[in-house]
């Protein structure tokens, strides 16, 4: 029962990040959502065997299951280094909110300067008239 | 014999460490990928040989007993699509290196790993160990998508990068939720141990499900489509065409191969899949007409194929199953085809909306003829490899009386076809004011200079200097372009090995010895 229900507040909290427009918000949610996922892994190898599976007289009623424990291992390194790269893309781009539509990419490529002069040096590099700038308020 | 089987998996893993360790030059590293890549190729031709009477070709690794092991099998269909992917692999990188994408440093090793983890996922037997090689071949692509940005408009291709890594975790994590609910009720993820398990019991047919429900995302069945037409045109074309080839369809790959063992081809859910495949045929070529630069348009048609594809598995049946591999392996030439095709034409004259740059018929007749063919392919006219694709999936709906989603499928054909044409007036053929040396001219004059075209407009202007496209750089998109003629021509040899794979799927005991027995 504690189990069901850390995974579900696991994956409750996941998915509200991941809905989140941020960028590292995104990637936080995947790390609850994850750990959510191998809560259940374990879980699904049965939580009441706990003696260690390794010695010798090995009495298949009280030893855990290692199988899952090993799928678990397996997912956190998986997990742990597509979090790292999300991290990484999360900090790359010079204005960490950019989950917008892609079809306002060219314009938000303009806005990424925060400095107002250099957004109209761009867009007379464009050779176009200033672009309407929508800045989202800031918190 | 069979203790071969994971060399596949673990040569191009040795291979692409080397080449990371070891500074061996451009060329050299060049020479080692292609290598390695035809090894692989000639691996799959040997593995099609081996199980072209019906069998299986299993191994154990690490020689465990039955149920323990990593099991890899090899049957007729696995086998068929390790050597497409191999083809696919060995054609993008060609282009690759010729169109100088590939002397990034890191380009050769990736596309190892890539090809390690698309090999792995094809030959395992087993569901969390396919989680493992869809991630090994997730992480490379990852890096080769960021690599493959160069230029301008960073901000633009990480947007890309960003929505593509966070639906692959998404659906990663989906999948992997399956999987410990199969294991929770099942007891156990080994394919062979599930053979016919959600036949018996519904707790496994509905944790089954949700693997499955994962994989289709990763396939881009609608309406989880829309992370594929967002990323794929960004990349660059060498990279769109290996990744259109490989990731969308492993997961096509492993959506047959569960439902075929796990589900034993039952036939109460097989309307879902009708239902959902027809839609996706519709919506994908639907939101091609629409589309107005070429890559975005095949990005949608590849959504639309798809539909074609998975409609094989949906009439689950002896001529069902043949139809739609058949389709498999044709669609997965003809598109890399066309990608690469396109693609020469943008390397060398820049991107752009269609109509920005044309004529290219007359300055690259090779290239012209092969998207033509691919594009007459694509849209099912005779004698290509699509036209018998289309004809036998046709053959078969109308045996399992489907007849709406035969009507589907033909409209979609011509839409298909109207589509191609868009393509082809709008950069082969000759325009006027367009003939100048070369024929090629970035073409302002048409658009409205709003800002969709302005922002085109500055990729347009970074047009490189007017060269010919290369022989290199044309060669394997011809290449491929001659495979569908052969396969068209030629395509009883092949239908009769679709349909020992479909005999297997089918028929599950041998696959299904084959992974017990190593």
């Amino acid at each position: 029962m504690i189990v069901a229900i850390i995974v579900g507040l696991l994956a409750a909290g996941g998915v509200y990040l991941v809905l989140q427009r941020e960028m590292l918000r995104i990637a936080l949610g995947f790390a609850l959502l994850s750990h959510a996922v191998n809560v259940l892994l374990v879980a699904a190898g049965g939580t009441g065997r706990r003696d260690q599976p390794l010695d010798g007289a090995v009495d298949p009623q009280t030893t855990a299951d290692p199988l899952p424990q090993a799928f678990v291992l397996t997912a956190i390194v998986i997990a742990f280094a597509i979090t790292v790269y999300m991290l990484a893309l999360s900090v790359v781009g010079r204005r960490d909110d950019d989950t917008r539509d892609l079809s306002d990419a060219a314009r938000s490529e303009v806005v990424a300067s925060d400095d107002p002069l250099d957004v109209a040096e761009i867009a007379r590099a464009y050779g176009a008239a200033a672009p309407e700038i929508h800045k989202e308020p800031t918190p | 014999m069979s203790a071969a089987i994971p060399m596949l998996v673990a040569v191009p893993l040795v291979v692409a460490a080397l080449l990371v360790l070891l500074p061996l030059g451009p060329r050299r590293s060049d020479a080692v990928l292609l290598t390695t890549l035809a090894a692989s190729v000639g691996a799959g031709v040997w593995l099609v040989t081996a199980t072209a009477d019906g069998s299986a070709v299993g191994h154990a690794v690490g020689l465990w007993g039955p149920g323990i092991a990593i099991p890899f099998v090899a049957d007729q269909l696995a086998a068929l699509l390790l050597t497409v992917t191999g083809i696919l692999s060995l054609a993008c990188s060609a282009f690759a290196i010729a169109s100088g994408h590939a002397h990034l440093r890191f380009f050769a090793p990736l596309v190892l790993v890539l090809t390690a983890g698309v090999n792995g996922a094809l030959l395992t037997a087993d569901l969390f160990n396919l989680f493992v090689f869809i991630e090994v071949m997730l992480l490379p692509s990852y890096g080769l998508l960021v690599m493959s940005f160069s230029g301008r408009a960073p901000l633009r291709r990480l947007t890309g990068s960003r929505l593509y890594v966070t639906m692959n975790l998404l659906v990663s994590t989906v999948f992997l939720a399956g999987v410990a609910l199969t294991y929770g009720v099942a007891g156990t993820v080994n394919l062979a141990e599930l053979a016919g398990a959600a036949r018996e019991s519904t707790t496994v047919a509905v944790a089954v499900a949700l693997c499955l429900f994962a994989l289709s995302m990763k396939a881009a069945i609608v309406p989880a489509h829309g992370w594929l037409t967002r990323t794929y045109p960004d990349a660059s074309p060498a990279v769109t065409a290996l990744f259109s080839g490989l990731h969308t369809k492993v997961a096509v790959y492993a959506i047959y191969r569960v439902y075929a063992v796990v589900f034993d081809g039952m036939q109460e859910y097989l309307w879902v899949g009708v239902l959902m495949f027809s839609i996706t045929m519709a919506v994908g070529v639907m939101g091609a007409v629409g589309e107005g630069s070429t890559r975005s348009i095949l990005a949608f048609h590849m959504v639309s194929q798809i539909g074609y594809i998975l409609l094989g598995v949906a009439l689950f049946g002896p001529l069902g199953l043949t139809a739609g591999i058949f389709y498999l392996l044709h669609h997965m030439i003809v598109k890399a085809s066309l990608f690469l095709s396109t693609g020469a034409v943008e390397v060398r004259y820049g991107t752009g909306p269609l109509g920005s740059v044309t004529g290219v018929a007359r300055a690259e007749p090779l290239l012209a003829v092969a998207f033509f063919v691919a594009a007459m392919s694509l849209a099912g006219i005779p004698p290509f490899s699509g036209f018998v694709a289309k004809l036998t999936l046709i053959w078969a709906a109308l045996d399992a009386g489907e007849i709406a989603a035969v009507v589907v499928m033909l409209v979609v054909s011509i839409v298909t076809l109207m589509s191609m044409m868009k393509i082809w007036s709008g950069m082969f053929w000759a325009r006027k004011g367009a003939a100048r040396s070369g024929g090629l001219a970035p073409d302002h004059a048409t658009g409205e200079f709003d800002e969709t075209v302005a922002r085109d407009a500055t990729t347009i202007l970074a047009v490189q200097p007017r060269r010919r496209v290369g022989l290199g750089l044309a060669l394997p998109s011809v290449a491929l372009a001659a495979l569908t003629v052969v396969l068209g021509l030629g395509a009883e040899g092949l239908l009769a090995l679709c349909e020992v794979a479909a005999g297997n799927l089918l028929d599950t005991t041998t696959y299904v010895q084959a992974v017990m027995n190593g």
